[in-house]
């Protein structure tokens, strides 16, 4: 019974993911369902730097706000430029990983924590030019942010509404599950679980582990990069405090609270983490504390997240066992 | 260009005084790590709180009308209520966030998260109990701003030298308490090595309750310096101030108490020279490449032992 669920289930998901926005009984909840297929996002991208590779990047969202001011740079009033959606999307793609391989290629050597750390420096460092790059010469607009984004438009038809930005960020969400499952189960998939079990191992075995790690920080720093110029047309305007660290740690407390590795874990994660403090609205100021404290609590009473490997027979049995 | 020649010194003394107090904190960060091998995000909110605690004092002393507000007096009332309350609640944070993951031996992910749980929930809990707004140090009632004197042109406060003098002697407690007395010996060994350490009969939970009393002492004390330094404080404070301190405590080696006081030391005066060099709004960018740069080319930090397992503390 459980395991018919297991294997039907991302049909179900998939289901009730096409039908939600038709159910809400309000534009706002679409507008909040629609964030949670953003920040999914921008989650299964740091599951495959944290979760496949067992890489702690702190500093994430800085490719996620690389990505936003990239697609505003170059799709806005700003600087002129206002070209198609999809070229803009695949330049903002590319200078996303691009700038992970620049991250990642001096300070992929270090242990765990240290790495966790440069990133985060990396993160702290992103926020800070965004902030202050609008003199002498206005780069970023400060601040201010900039604003008057172009919306995303296919063939002349403009997306402006709500529920039309959810089905497209739920088709980008769906390819990058996808692609999520499909590189998990191969060859770099391999080599990145096997480098997240025991590095020292894996090079024995003859994995290139500097290469594929720069491959997993590449990878995620694309899809975050994506999901920042999906954020950027949404908004129509990007603001640096939307890449503040706090936003980083929430992105991971996404993945590690849903279960590290597992992708509809990490949606569940995506969705518990933008739902909860919507639904605690009632409670207004108490809101956070009692946010910090479920989070808390749920790390003491199931630290291996809501879903682990566990919930997932399949991949234990294609992944190497410990 | 000669103004910035003439003014660096005053700068360098307030980096030192700032760094100072980073190397306080760091050394709660850099004490925790060397026991667990953990990052404690909580640390930057009891600093937060030891400042919050140092204000309440401060202020009931102000509404007693108690005399002359002298600071050799008035000091210790601020800095030891403020070290002993945030010992305890380091301890309750040890207690209730990281215990029970780390003695189930789950991974390495989940004491940050409960970490970042546990800040949340400090800050907030400070918000709703203290208000939003800042809370201001009454600091020139107790050093006037007319304490100072002049050196080579630099003009010191008698506050400046107050901050270096009470850090100075709270690490050097802290160095003899590690090095000289038995509890400090059951730290190091556990640092060393937990289970061994467990086998020769040193009460493993004991010490890492004392580890964090400690660090978590220095950061309240911490707290009331830089509440005294600033004259303004506010529940948000803790974040910042903790990621400097951990930039200084990975700086200086982490796990290395020594280095912990330098790295503290070296981020103020690379900050304050940032700020009057470049532009203070890039400080923290030249304080975080500054660190970027030393773990690529001396991951183990500046004043780190080569191997960085073989000595913790």
């Amino acid at each position: 019974m459980i395991e018919r669920f297991t294997r039907y289930s991302p049909a179900l998901i998939l289901g009730a993911a096409v039908f939600a926005p038709l159910l809400a009984p309000n534009d706002y909840v679409v507008g909040v369902l629609a964030r949670i297929c953003l920040y999914a996002l921008l989650a299964l991208g740091l599951n495959i730097v944290v979760g496949f590779a067992g890489l702690l990047d702190l500093g994430f969202v800085a490719f996620y706000g690389i990505g936003s001011y990239v697609y505003a740079f170059l799709a806005s009033p700003h600087f002129g430029l206002h070209l198609p959606f999809a070229l803009a999307m695949l330049i903002v793609t590319l200078s996303a990983a691009v700038s992970g391989v620049l991250i990642g290629a001096p300070t992929l050597r270090l242990r765990g924590d240290y790495l966790a750390i440069v990133t985060l420096g990396f993160g702290e460092i992103t926020y800070i030019c965004l902030v202050n790059l609008d003199r002498p010469i206005n780069i970023t607009g400060g601040p201010n942010g900039l604003i008057s984004i172009d919306p995303p438009s296919f063939f002349g038809a403009v997306i402006d509404r709500n529920i039309e930005y959810y089905y497209l960020f739920l088709v980008v969400l769906g390819a990058v599950v996808l692609a999520s499952f499909r590189l998990r189960d191969s060859r770099i998939g391999w080599q990145w679980q096997a480098i997240r079990e025991d590095e020292i191992a894996a090079s024995a075995m003859g994995v290139d582990t500097t290469r594929a790690k720069l491959q997993a920080f590449a990878i995620g720093a694309a899809i975050a990069g994506f999901a920042g110029g999906l954020l950027a047309s949404w908004q129509r305007s990007v603001f640096p405090d939307n890449f503040l660290l706090q936003e980083s740690i929430n992105v991971l407390a996404m993945i590690i609270l849903g279960g590290i590795g597992n992708v509809l874990g990490v949606i569940l994660g995506a969705a518990v983490m933008v739902a909860l403090p919507e639904m605690f609205r009632e409670l207004a100021l108490y809101r956070l504390l009692a946010f910090g404290a479920i989070l808390m609590l749920v790390m003491i009473l199931r630290p291996q997240g809501l879903l682990s490997h566990a919930g997932l027979p399949r991949l234990r049995n294609r992944t190497m066992s410990r | 260009m000669l103004d910035i020649i003439s003014i660096l010194p005053q700068q360098l003394v307030f980096g030192l005084a700032l760094g100072a107090v980073y190397g306080l904190i760091a050394l709660g960060y850099t004490m925790v790590y060397g026991v667990l091998t953990m990052i404690n995000f909580a640390h930057g909110e009891v600093f937060m709180i030891g400042a919050y605690i140092g204000w309440a004092v401060l202020t009931f002393l102000i509404g007693q009308q108690v005399g002359a507000l002298h600071p050799v007096w008035v000091l210790p009332m601020l800095l030891i209520p403020a070290m002993l309350l945030c010992g305890g609640l380091g301890v309750i944070i040890e207690r209730v966030a990281y215990r029970p993951l780390y003695a189930r031996g789950a991974s390495r992910l989940g004491p940050l998260i409960t970490a970042v749980g546990a800040s949340i929930v400090l800050q907030n809990a400070t918000m709703l109990t203290q208000g939003a707004r800042m809370k201001v140090y009454a600091t020139h009632l107790l050093f006037p701003s007319s304490w100072r004197f002049s050196l080579f042109g630099v003009s010191i406060s008698a506050l400046t030298i107050v901050i270096l003098l009470v850090s100075t002697l709270l690490m050097l407690g802290l160095s003899v308490l590690i090095q000289r007395t038995s509890l400090g010996r059951s730290i190091r060994a556990v640092a060393e090595d937990r289970e061994t350490a467990s086998l020769m009969g040193i009460d493993v939970g004991r010490t890492i309750s004392l580890t964090f009393f400690l660090g978590s002492a220095l950061g309240g004390a911490a707290g009331v310096l830089i509440g005294l330094y600033y004259t303004q404080i506010d529940f948000m404070m803790g974040y910042s101030a903790g990621l400097k301190a951990f930039t200084a405590a990975v700086l200086g080696g982490i796990g290395n108490i020594r280095g912990a006081m330098l790295g503290g030391l070296l981020l103020g005066i690379i900050e304050s020279g940032a700020s009057t060099l470049i532009n203070p709004a890039f400080k923290d960018v030249v304080a975080f490449a500054a660190l970027i740069l030393a773990l690529v080319f001396k991951p183990e930090g500046l004043f780190g032992e080569r191997d960085a397992d073989k000595e913790k503390i």
